[in-house]
């Protein structure tokens, strides 16, 4: 970028002596290069560019009502009335705040936890789900740097950033079968058994991202089983208890499962989706620890993570979070309001399938209600999805993931006709 | 130094082992995590020494199974590596975490922590940077509760993620408040600029970008420095040292000192520099001396990274607290700054922050930008929504904007009118001693001078609290507490050295 003379002139005067004047706009970073696009958000920002009328928007996974507008939940609403201005701005611990983290033990331990009464479960307030499975990357890393992480195949692309940039070797267990649009059990049960002794597992816990395919409960207790004949720990992401189902408990049934079998697990927990506090960045990280003492020990060391990373975290969304849990009737609209959001979701999952199948489509849209939670894993190709997106206006992740929050009566059938399009001729 | 846990939750004590580790759990040896490694147990290695031995630990864990009464007994029976589908023993393994020791205190905010737990009706907090009132209360800014009613009452808005850099609008407005609105810098585009979590945060992921993108790993902080710099450079990937800074002698500035150390640096090596009112020796340079600084690290190349918590906040001035940066953006070169809304706007706990960097071209712009995303997508996605809101409607509306300015200066003349009262204090009473730095240092903290021996004597005798290097937090002071103060520190001086 060319200078005037006459600008040159003024920097001259107003700085003193200057350097030579290349050095005043050559850069220490003209080596940069150009990040790629973020696979999932780079998504809704390409449908925002879009000017069609026709346009939908099944890529990020934000809930929508059926007038695909975003959602502020009722309990949030009344939850935020109540704390503005009554609270000051103070600095919350490094751990988080108290009361959030009390409540979001009960929702993922149980409310009756021995775990909890005995306090034995390290937890720390997080940035959401990804802060919390950072700040466990990170820990892992520190405390066993000689551990790795299996991660299922496939999973929510970020995971893979979090424990590359934690520095914690990954590897992949298999979960997904393609051919079935289900899980792949016996390739998973194989990997957890070759898998080194103590080995490090990422779960979903619940309504699997990006396949929506959970395993049975059965089939959970199988896993949990062999995880204590391999030694395994395993690490639970839950970002959508209460979503998947409709009812917090029933979708912490895996977690609970591991506990009951004695395991001492890791847990991510988001209040993204199930309280739709998305930009709020409210989540938790817990650890199950031997005693009290050593969880107090970790969960100093899991401060010493997020002091130099973030001090401490935001205030808003704790309140929100335990205003709301902390509230039998606030609480209990929560419950009702996750239900709804979940409902509707099954809701046009029976919807995409049955209008599929009316167009006459010879493939089997049987995963589509099969699966669990807001993503349906479509088995469309990433050329399909280029197709849908280009042709239709239809912009979704290019692993064939769907959103099915952002399906609504008014573009089902638009979505089932774009899908039977570019499927058809399979 | 382990803390101790509370009385109450003290267990029996543990028995020693006569068992060796590994028999230790019957016949189901427990094995290291990771690949098999003979004599490896796993022991954590950053910052630990064993709080207690992993045997105890284990054999604590095998008694409580054998106790008839315990309701997780099992028949520790033999169970072998096959995958027979019988019930397992339920049999809590012990924690692959189980060597882990107590984390240290936080210095700073660990002071809280232990005023909160003082009794006492005299205590006073003059520890961690957050603004008190005269009435030494926590106070909420009348324009950002505003600011804050007017968002809620807005049904329209929601609580959508935001875009990875964060609320454009709060970022374009930050850039603006630290820059100047007519900097050539933001009128060619080469800032860019992304919302992040307070001043901590904008640090962190200005370190981690430097670390992956800039060619020299080396950053200079200055001696001393807010304890938490180190930290998050180191853990950014960079190599800290220090470069000298406050002089004990004058309780100024050692300005000789910090060119000869910048001179030595090697060329493009990264220099942090606190804007204003540093922390912890509200001790500035001049800006004759800012001028000379910036020379020097023009000359040498060496890369600027401002921290900048307390523009306003200093001199009640926005303007005149963001000269020092200015200075270096007017003269077209590049450089960091990590901005924070903590203490101006008394956002504290809301996490509001930025780091934008001024960059050689608007195309450089673009693509540091884009490798900034993917600093934070893995740290926690994308920043957190309220805080921001609040600061962008402020900003951008000029009567609030007004307002903010004029609660600002409260807050900043508040604090100057500590500083005299106290330094009249410590006169009146002939405190030995030249305690005239008082009034010269500026912005919330004091560097007092007092050692560590006297802090402590403070804290026990009059349960004042600050950290142990001596700084008080102006901003912890009223007029009612002055007294007590100048009292303590009298008392400090003339019975200890």
């Amino acid at each position: 970028m060319a200078m005037s003379r006459a600008a040159a002139a003024v920097r001259q005067r107003r700085c003193g002596p200057l350097l030579p004047a290349a050095r005043s706009m050559a850069s220490w970073f003209g080596h940069v290069e150009r990040a790629a696009k973020d696979p999932i958000l780079g998504v809704t920002e390409a449908f925002l560019a879009d000017p069609s009328p026709d346009k939908v928007n099944v890529g990020v996974g934000a809930y929508r009502d059926d007038d695909g507008k975003p959602v502020v939940l009722e309990c949030v609403r009344e939850a935020e009335r109540r704390v503005a201005g009554s609270t000051n701005m103070e600095y919350l611990p490094m751990g988080g705040s108290v009361k959030m983290i009390e409540e979001s033990l009960k929702l993922a331990y149980g409310e009756d936890s021995e775990f909890i009464k005995d306090k034995r479960i390290a937890a720390v307030q997080a940035l959401s789900g990804t802060g919390a499975c950072r700040l466990f990357a990170d820990f892992q890393k520190r405390f066993l740097p000689d551990s790795q992480i299996y991660i299922p195949t496939p999973t929510w692309s970020n995971h893979h950033n979090i424990w590359r940039d934690a520095q914690v070797p990954q590897r992949t267990f298999a979960y997904y079968h393609p051919e079935s649009r289900g899980l792949d059990f016996a390739g998973l049960m194989d990997d957890i058994k070759n898998a080194p002794e103590g080995s490090f597992f990422l779960l979903h816990a619940c309504a699997h991202n990006p396949t929506g395919v959970d395993p049975s409960e059965e089939q959970w207790r199988e896993i949990s089983h062999q995880f204590k004949v391999k030694n395994h720990f395993p690490f639970f992401d839950m970002a959508y208890q209460g979503f998947a189902s409709g009812d917090p408990e029933r979708d912490a049934k895996a977690i609970r499962i591991f506990l009951e079998d004695g395991h001492q697990i890791g847990c991510a927990q988001s209040y993204a989706k199930n309280m739709g506090l998305y930009g709020q960045r409210a989540g938790c990280l817990s650890i199950l620890c031997d005693d009290e003492i050593q969880a107090v020990a970790v969960k100093s060391q899991l401060q010493q993570i997020a002091r130099p990373m973030y001090s401490n975290p935001p205030l808003h969304g704790a309140l929100i979070v335990s205003t709301i849990l902390g509230d039998p009737a606030l609480k209990s609209l929560w419950l009702k309001e996750v239900k709804g959001m979940a409902d509707r979701i099954i809701g046009m999952r029976k919807a995409l399938k049955e209008s599929l199948e009316k167009l006459g489509s010879p493939l089997s849209w049987e995963h589509i209600t099969n699966q669990i939670g807001m993503f349906c894993y479509s088995g469309m190709t990433p050329e399909q999805v280029d197709r849908l997106t280009n042709e239709f206006h239809i912009y979704m992740t290019r692993n064939g993931r769907i959103s099915m929050a952002g399906v609504t009566t008014g573009n089902v059938a638009y979505l089932a006709n774009a899908i039977h399009e570019v499927t058809k001729t399979n | 130094r382990t803390q101790r846990p509370h009385a109450g939750a003290l267990r029996s004590p543990r028995p020693r082992p006569s068992i060796p580790p590994t028999a230790a759990r019957g016949t189901h040896p427990r094995r290291s995590y990771g690949p098999a490694h003979p004599s490896r147990a796993a022991m954590p290695t950053a910052n630990v020494r064993a709080a207690q031995p992993s045997a105890d630990r284990r054999l604590s864990t095998l008694v409580r199974h054998l106790l008839p009464s315990s309701p997780r007994t099992s028949a520790a029976t033999a169970t072998s590596a096959d995958s027979s589908l019988q019930p397992f023993p339920t049999m809590a393994s012990p924690s692959v975490f189980a060597g882990i020791a107590q984390g240290p205190e936080d210095p700073i905010l660990g002071v809280t922590v232990a005023y909160n737990k003082d009794p006492s009706p005299v205590k006073v907090n003059l520890g961690v940077g957050a603004y008190r009132t005269e009435e030494g209360k926590p106070m909420v800014l009348n324009v950002v509760r505003r600011a804050e009613q007017m968002l809620i009452q807005n049904e329209s808005r929601v609580k959508e993620y935001l875009p990875i850099t964060g609320l454009a609008d709060f970022n374009k407005l930050s850039a603006k408040l630290i820059f100047g609105a007519d900097s050539p810098a933001i009128q060619e585009n080469r800032v860019a600029t992304v919302q992040c979590l307070s001043g901590t945060g904008s640090l962190r992921v200005g370190g981690e970008f430097l670390a992956r993108h800039y060619h020299e790993r080396t950053i200079y902080i200055p001696q001393p420095t807010w304890g938490n710099h180190p930290k998050v450079f180191t853990l950014a990937g960079l190599t800290a040292r220090s470069y000298r800074y406050y002089d004990p002698a004058t309780r100024g500035l050692d300005f000789q000192g910090l060119l000869e150390d910048l001179s030595s640096a090697p060329s493009g090596a990264i220099v942090l520099l606190h804007a204003c009112a540093h922390n912890p020796t509200g001790v500035d340079p001049t800006l004759e001396q800012w001028e000379q600084i910036r020379q020097l690290m023009r000359s040498k190349a060496l890369l600027p990274f401002f921290d900048s918590a307390y523009q306003g906040f200093a001199s009640g001035s926005l303007d005149k607290d963001a000269q020092s940066v200015r200075m270096f953006v007017a003269d077209g070169g590049e450089l960091l700054m990590a901005q924070s809304y903590a203490k101006n706007m008394g956002l504290y706990g809301e996490r509001v922050g930025a780091l934008s960097i001024v960059c050689g071209s608007a195309d450089i712009a673009v693509k540091v930008e884009s490798q900034l995303k993917l600093v934070i997508r893995p740290m926690y996605s994308n920043p957190p929504l309220h805080g921001a809101s609040i600061v962008a409607t402020i900003l951008k509306d000029s009567a609030m904007f007004d307002e903010w300015t004029l609660e600002l200066k409260a807050m900043a003349d508040r604090i100057i009118s500590m500083r005299e009262q106290l330094f009249n204090a410590l006169k009146i009473r002939e405190t030995p001693g030249d305690w005239s730095h008082i009034i010269k240092q500026i912005g919330m903290f004091t560097f007092t001078g007092l050692n560590s021996d006297q802090v402590a004597f403070m804290r026990q005798e009059y349960h004042i609290y600050m950290t142990s290097d001596g700084r008080i937090s102006m901003a912890g002071l009223s007029s009612r507490t002055v007294p007590h103060l100048a009292d303590a520190i009298h008392a400090a001086v003339t019975k200890l050295k």
